[in-house]
């Protein structure tokens, strides 16, 4: 039986920017609901990372953060989402476009404009932006995404990574509170995919743009997280700090890809040998581990 | 595939480039109208000669003669058939064919030699994206106009994704070069519903996108560029009124008066 | 038998994608080719069975010249799952998409049925037999693709970017799978970025940067060598990068695996006491 793990964050629901609660939603024509009596909390400014095997319901989460269910999708929903103040249903996509933003995994379904610039300008132009203000912006979020000399390239020339950056732009160019990016870097490489998570992260210090993402590569992502969510078949079964869910017996029943540096420390203390704390990165275990190698050569 | 890159566009910046489509499209409505009122060969070599000036200004020589050359085979063809036709419809059974025939047939091929290249200089000369917004200021709907940019967006990607789709096929022993005409056929299904499939989810994660940046927020919907009518643009409407006074003018009153080249052809 | 003898690759665009490339792969064989996107690594492997023909220099497959052969027949021999598998999906159940190359190769009905049978045995697919491929999931129609490609059984199996999109159980299942199929003798060629997979599955790894081979060699060694690493901007796997921060206790540095280092450290410790 796995449990919620709500102990380890204080919540405080002043700070609140999405909240669910029993959250339970089956798509049209479905047999089985794809969400659970999901309930979560999440405050301003976290960067948070939502994971759990395929399938788990990340990427139906994404969609009622942001409206697509239940406006686009339609289905069976039962539950309250409330993002940035609104309540999800009681409100269009559109508006909610404004304070919610969704990248998406496919970096070239989500560009359609045949420069940069324009790409990013879309949702602008959409919500009836004067021209003068817009430019602003679009400049703006091409600083904040570093693509500033990419403004009038076709995105079909760009590279994965250079893509899902203008899609990121082209999100925060309407100043959202929350941006929710759903695996965002499947099609990069390593090296790729750590740009993005910087751009992201730099973007919730400086700005602080509450951050969802989903993901698989916890080895790259987790260190910038400051609270985890994992599913598991539509539920919430782990929430709570990093270091509390990845270190969690349930987490490797459920097969989320934890850090190897965590799996270490777990391996070694099934063997008797305790670190100071839990590492979920490669230089917090070598830092621990020299404390334990050094403490038993004195 | 080669009379495609005659229609392409591609990013150079030129005068030509820089003219409003709108005015542009004007002009070859203009080549248009005048190319069909004359049947007559010197006004169509003429008019022929006209838009050679422009060609070299956009620096599009190279992908205009393509263009040409594809259409070549295009005009051999409409030269022979109305050269065929015209002669056994109205000169059968006298023999040899009236050079005034030939005069005939050869203004018929011109004319859509000229069309061809009108045509041609105005989509070389035009990027989609300006296409798009002269769609837009012209009052098309949006959704038309975003369906077209778009549309011309997607255009390498599905290149690319049909390319896939053969390579996949063909490394579980497809041979789409075998085989009779209908088994040459059958061979494209492997091939057109992966495609098709593909296009579709395409579509859906498109709509998605589109519905997350707020799309429909508005019917007021504003644009990071615009077109300006500049002095260029006056220039070639007055240039393209002018020429088609002028065809009118020749056509009303000094038609009868063109020579007919028939003399140089026979020469 | 695959041998690549100095090739270089220039698309219809000009992009010249492979420099001068040499490898040889031998039968059994468990291979990892690594790098950056657009290193050339999916190009490479376009040659082994003949999509793509060297514009200079030769692949040699089980002896024959790829350039004299046609895709079906080198098809038959060296299997190619691609990176997405609706590429390739077009029919209406999995069993016939099974049978499709099956088909091709001129099997006949008897032998096709029962290839069929143990290719959707064996990945696990008996319940979706009549299914229409469309209506599975992700994982569901990978699996559908690898199938189709195992029927046939072919020697060499190559699969691009297998783990992309995967989640850690996927990732699981695949590595033991993949390790089953080369114990079973089957050579096995996988295009990767993903270092920790590669970590978990030990094979000889090759690495490439902008269309040439950087370095070569077993898993421990290469993705342990920092110069190499740098040079192909690789990101270690964390294993190996927690020991490269532990080098000055004189522990090996050469380590990948969780449970090989969790050996080291004990060891490393009952020593010391």
């Amino acid at each position: 039986m796995v449990g919620v793990l709500c102990e380890s964050r204080a919540v405080d629901e002043t700070l609140a920017i999405i909240e669910t609660s029993d959250l339970t939603y089956t798509y049209p024509g479905g047999t089985e609901p794809s969400l659970v009596d999901v309930s979560l909390t999440i405050e301003k400014g976290e960067f948070v990372i939502l994971t759990g095997p395929s399938g788990c319901g990340k990427t139906t989460l994404c969609r009622c953060f942001n409206g697509l269910v239940p406006h686009f999708y339609s289905g069976k929903l039962e539950g309250d989402t409330t993002v940035a103040g609104f309540r999800v249903s009681e409100h269009s996509i559109y508006e909610l476009a404004k304070h919610v933003g969704l990248v998406f995994q496919n970096p070239e379904n989500q560009l359609f404009a045949l420069s940069v610039e324009k790409d990013v300008a879309f949702g602008l132009e959409n919500l009836g932006l004067p021209r003068e203000e817009m430019k602003r912006q679009v400049d703006w979020a091409l600083q904040m995404t570093g693509i500033a000399d990419l403004r009038e390239r076709a995105p079909h020339e760009l590279s994965g990574g250079q893509q899902q950056r203008v899609a990121i732009a082209s999100v925060i160019a309407m100043k959202p509170d929350v941006m929710v990016l759903d695996e965002p870097t499947s099609f990069l490489d390593p090296l790729g995919a750590q740009k993005i998570f910087e751009v992201i992260d730099g973007l919730n210090k400086e700005l602080g743009i509450t951050v969802i993402l989903v993901e698989h590569r916890l080895d790259l992502a987790s260190k910038y997280a400051n609270h985890v969510i994992v599913m598991d078949e539509g539920k919430v079964v782990l929430d709570g700090k990093p270091l509390d869910v990845f270190s969690s017996e349930d987490a490797r029943l459920i097969g989320v890809g934890i850090p190897k540096a965590t799996r270490l420390y777990q391996a070694l203390r099934e063997s008797g040998v305790h670190l100071n704390s839990i590492p979920v990165n490669s230089q917090e275990a070598s830092l621990l581990l020299q404390e334990v190698l050094t403490r038993d050569r004195g | 595939m080669s009379v495609f890159e005659g229609f392409r566009f591609r990013r150079v910046f030129s005068p030509i480039h820089e003219l409003d489509p709108r005015v542009k499209f004007f002009y070859v409505c203009v080549v248009f109208v005048i190319a069909v009122m004359f049947t007559q060969l010197l006004p169509l070599i003429l008019l022929f000669l006209i838009q050679l000036p422009f060609v070299l200004m956009a620096g599009v020589q190279k992908e205009w003669i393509k263009s040409m050359r594809g259409a070549s085979l295009l005009a051999l063809m409409i030269f022979l058939f109305n050269f065929l036709f015209t002669y056994f419809y109205r000169e059968y059974p006298s023999f040899p064919p009236s050079s005034s025939l030939l005069e005939y047939s050869l203004s018929m091929t011109l004319r859509f030699i000229v069309l061809v290249e009108s045509f041609s200089i105005f989509f070389l000369t035009t990027s989609p994206d300006r296409l798009g917004l002269a769609l837009e200021q012209s009052h098309v709907p949006y959704e038309f106009c975003f369906a077209f940019t778009t549309a011309v967006r997607f255009v390498p990607v599905l290149a690319e994704e049909a390319q896939t789709i053969m390579d996949a096929q063909k490394a579980r022993g497809l041979e789409l070069e075998r085989g009779n005409f209908i088994k040459r056929i059958k061979n494209y299904i492997p091939i057109l519903i992966p495609l098709i499939v593909s296009a579709i989810r395409r579509s859906l994660e498109l709509a998605e996108a589109m519905e997350s940046r707020a799309w429909g927020a508005t019917d007021k919907r504003t644009n990071l560029y615009v077109l300006k009518i500049e002095r260029r643009d006056y220039i070639l409407a007055l240039i393209s009124i002018s020429m088609l006074i002028l065809a009118v003018y020749i056509w009303l009153f000094l038609r009868e008066q063109i020579p007919s080249l028939i003399p140089l052809i026979t020469a | 038998m695959i041998e690549v003898k100095d090739v270089f690759f220039t698309y219809t665009n000009n992009v010249e994608a492979l420099k001068g490339v040499s490898l040889k792969i031998r039968e059994g064989d468990f291979v990892a080719i690594m790098g950056q996107n657009g290193a050339g690594k999916t190009t490479l492997v376009k040659h082994f069975n003949g999509l793509l023909k060297p514009t200079k220099g030769s692949v040699i497959v089980n002896g024959v010249d790829t350039r004299e052969e046609s895709v079906a027949k080198l098809s038959r021999r060296v299997g190619f799952v691609f990176q997405n598998p609706d590429s390739q999906l077009f029919c209406e159940t999995v069993e016939e998409e099974v049978a499709f190359a099956l088909r091709n190769f001129g099997f006949q009905e008897k032998v096709i049925k029962t290839r069929v049978e143990w290719a959707i045995n064996l990945l696990g697919l008996t319940r979706y037999r009549q299914t229409s491929p469309f209506m599975l999931s992700g994982g569901e129609r990978k699996r559908v693709a690898l199938a189709s490609v195992l029927a046939w059984d072919p020697d060499v199996v190559i699969l691009d970017e297998p783990t992309i999109g995967q989640d850690y159980q996927q990732k699981e299942k695949l590595r033991q799978f993949i390790i089953q199929l080369n114990t079973q003798g089957k050579t096995v060629v996988i295009v990767t970025h993903d270092v920790e997979f590669v970590a978990e599955c030990n094979p000889r790894v090759v690495f490439m940067v902008e269309g040439k081979i950087v370095g070569q060699g077993a898993a421990k060694q290469v993705l342990t060598d920092r110069k190499l690493l740098a040079r192909a901007s690789i990101v270690p796997p964390q294993i190996s990068q927690i020991f490269m921060g532990l080098a000055d206790f004189g522990l090996p540095t050469d380590v990948i695996d969780v449970y090989e280092a969790k050996e080291i450290l004990l060891d490393f410790l009952e020593a010391k006491s």
